[in-house]
């Protein structure tokens, strides 16, 4: 029983990043109808960014900041140059942009930073809490994210701006005959995308260690999450990433071994997708011809 | 506005020259190549193989995959597992290769054939990310050798041919190339291939017509992936040796990217892309280890802004600007 616990909660908070990489697919879903097959890339360029500036000397939590409105800016910066001229563009057009963008963040992390494997600092004290139930780091894994899906929760229903971005998404035509900047929205949107995966980077990195490739089976479970979740909804993504993580870690610890967790998440994406397409709390998709 | 489709000769006969004399060179080649040359020739032709396949689905059929590498490595190991278990000589094998990647292909077909544009993708990205874990399963150890790999005895010419093996491999690829091109050829010609590009371009619209989408979908993956099983096939006795990690999702990407770049939709996009495929990365490499992957994102990015029909296309372009100036003053 001890161990079943042990278990969960440690899926909980795996599931935690995997629910912030699902909401930043989810926001930019939303906003364009695409999947950013870049996302974790990204996350992961913000992580080295991060460990630059903690290498020079800088502490861990302004270097933290700093990282985050980085790839904030940079996240922006990608939409109004790369994206933007693709917005009508072919699912096939964005999907090879996407993976363009994919390989390249990958590869200029390996040029600027090199393969080999470092290890990246967590802010919180190295021990066991709560009997050794969970290490300190994971616990603060779960209260970072959850304190960044409170924020942004805030953000979109409580402020103007939030509103015009969800307006934007929704129906880019009114909200544009209402005065709003839609363009402007969706490269703000991905700026936030991309801020989100810059601390999911941040908060995973501890755990898998920091190289070039340590987003790609991560991206996976995103991706899962998001679908279980349902794609088109925010909340949903989030409740799916903490199952998603929950079941990963029961189904790696009882039934098929820790050798076959992404072929099961393939498994998992694979039935979303073929007998509940809308998700746990998505809403069905009908199209006009 | 000039007509730029006006040439000197008839698009057909044009085409039949171009196509004959790249034969004519393809046949020629390794007499003037060294051994690791007439090597890196035959990987272009066996890529040239799996971009075929690819490009029926992605350029002419408007499915997206960005998981092919894991049925070319079913392919590789097919054959791999039945040359060095089962001791069935190597040519015998890549039939059987392509046969269970167009089985495997279609009934991974038939739930994909339900799912649109990047949902496939997606669901390709997951089938290329788990492949090889699968393959390296303490269950399959006793034929797949987990991962240590499986090695395959590199094969002599036959008939007492006056060839070096690597020569006489590199025509035993032509001839599936030759075979593969001239299939997709006369498929992409016909009936099917109208119903392939109708599906891509108005599916609502073809589906009225009468043509049934959900079958051409799912026999257009089954095909691709027979494709690439017989172009990952011929690499495992090429390259004489199989393993987990070489056929990361890098493999995967690299080949939807080579269409990209090659030229989606046209015939000779399959050939400029493997050409790529082979060719950058080799130069790039001594630069540094990244440089071949920052070559292939930036170019790829590159070429969808400026020439979304690829090399192919650039090619054309050109062509058609020297062909062009003596017409234009006719034309004028």
């Amino acid at each position: 029983m001890e161990a079943l616990l042990q278990q969960v909660v440690a899926g909980l908070a795996t599931g935690g990043i995997y629910a912030s990489i699902a909401l930043a697919l989810v926001m930019i879903y939303q906003s364009t109808h695409q999947i950013n097959f870049a996302q974790g890339e990204m996350g992961m360029f913000a992580t080295y960014i991060a460990w630059a500036l903690i290498h020079w000397g800088m502490p861990y939590w302004p270097a933290f900041f700093l990282t985050v409105v980085i790839a904030f800016l940079g996240g922006a910066f990608l939409q109004r140059t790369v994206l933007r001229p693709l917005e009508n563009a072919s699912h096939l057009a964005n999907i090879v942009v996407f993976v363009g963008l994919m390989i390249t963040f990958n590869s200029l992390a390996g040029l600027l930073f090199t393969y080999t494997i470092k290890t990246f600092p967590s802010p919180f004290p190295n021990r066991l809490i709560f009997d050794g139930l969970l290490s300190f780091h994971q616990l603060g894994a779960i209260v970072v994210t959850g304190t960044v899906l409170l924020l942004l929760f805030a953000f979109f229903k409580y402020t103007p701006v939030g509103l015009a971005i969800r307006a934007g998404a929704q129906n880019p035509l009114s909200a544009r005959l209402v005065g709003i900047r839609v363009s402007h929205m969706l490269a703000l949107g991905w700026g936030l995308a991309a801020a989100i995966g810059a601390i999911a980077g941040m908060m995973v990195a501890p755990i898998v260690f920091l190289e070039p490739n340590m987003m790609s089976g991560i991206l996976l479970y995103g991706f899962a999450g998001a679908l279980i979740g349902g794609i088109d909804n925010p909340w949903g993504a989030v409740a799916g990433g903490f199952i998603i993580g929950v079941l990963e870690n029961l189904l790696g610890a009882y039934v098929i071994g820790t050798e076959l967790k992404l072929t099961a998440t393939l498994m998992i994406i694979i039935a979303v997708l073929l007998f509940k397409p809308a998700g746990l709390f998505g809403q069905r998709i009908v199209k006009r011809v | 506005m000039p007509a730029s489709s006006s040439q000197a000769l008839p698009g057909s006969r044009r085409r039949t020259l171009l196509i004959g004399a790249t034969a004519v060179v393809l046949v020629l080649l390794p007499v003037l190549l060294t051994q690791y040359q007439t090597f890196q020739a035959t990987m272009i032709l066996l890529y040239a193989i799996a971009l075929l396949g690819l490009n029926m689905l992605v350029g002419y059929n408007g499915q997206i995959s960005i998981g092919h590498g894991a049925f070319f490595a079913i392919g590789a190991y097919v054959t791999a597992i039945l040359v060095s278990s089962f001791g069935i000589p190597y040519w015998a094998t890549i039939p059987i290769a392509g046969l269970v990647c167009l089985v495997i292909g279609i009934l991974f077909g038939i739930p994909a054939l339900r799912l649109e544009g990047h949902y496939l993708a997606l669901a390709t990205f997951g089938l290329a990310l788990a492949l090889p874990q699968i393959l390296k399963l303490h269950v399959f150890e006793a034929w797949t050798k987990g991962v240590v790999g499986i090695f395959v005895r590199k094969p002599k010419a036959p008939f007492g041919l006056p060839l070096t093996a690597d020569q006489w491999l590199y025509y035993f690829t032509l001839f599936f190339l030759a075979l593969a091109f001239l299939f997709a050829a006369n498929l992409l010609r016909g009936r099917i291939g109208q119903a392939m590009i109708a599906i891509r371009d108005q599916p609502a619209a073809a589906a009225s017509m009468g043509v049934n989408v959900s079958y051409y979908k799912t026999m257009t993956f089954g095909l691709s992936a027979l494709y690439t099983g017989v172009a990952g096939a011929l690499s495992a006795v090429v390259v004489q040796f199989v393993a987990p990690d070489s056929f990361s999702l890098h493999l995967s990407i690299s080949f939807l990217l080579a269409i990209v770049i090659g030229g989606l939709g046209t015939m000779w996009g399959a050939l400029f892309g493997a050409v790529f495929m082979v060719v950058v990365p080799n130069l790039a490499s001594e630069i540094s280890t990244a440089a071949p992957w920052a070559i292939y994102g930036v170019a790829v990015i590159i070429f969808m802004y400026v020439m979304p029909t690829g090399l192919v296309g650039l090619v054309r372009k050109i062509w058609n600007g020297f062909s062009r100036t003596p017409a234009a003053g006719g034309a004028a």
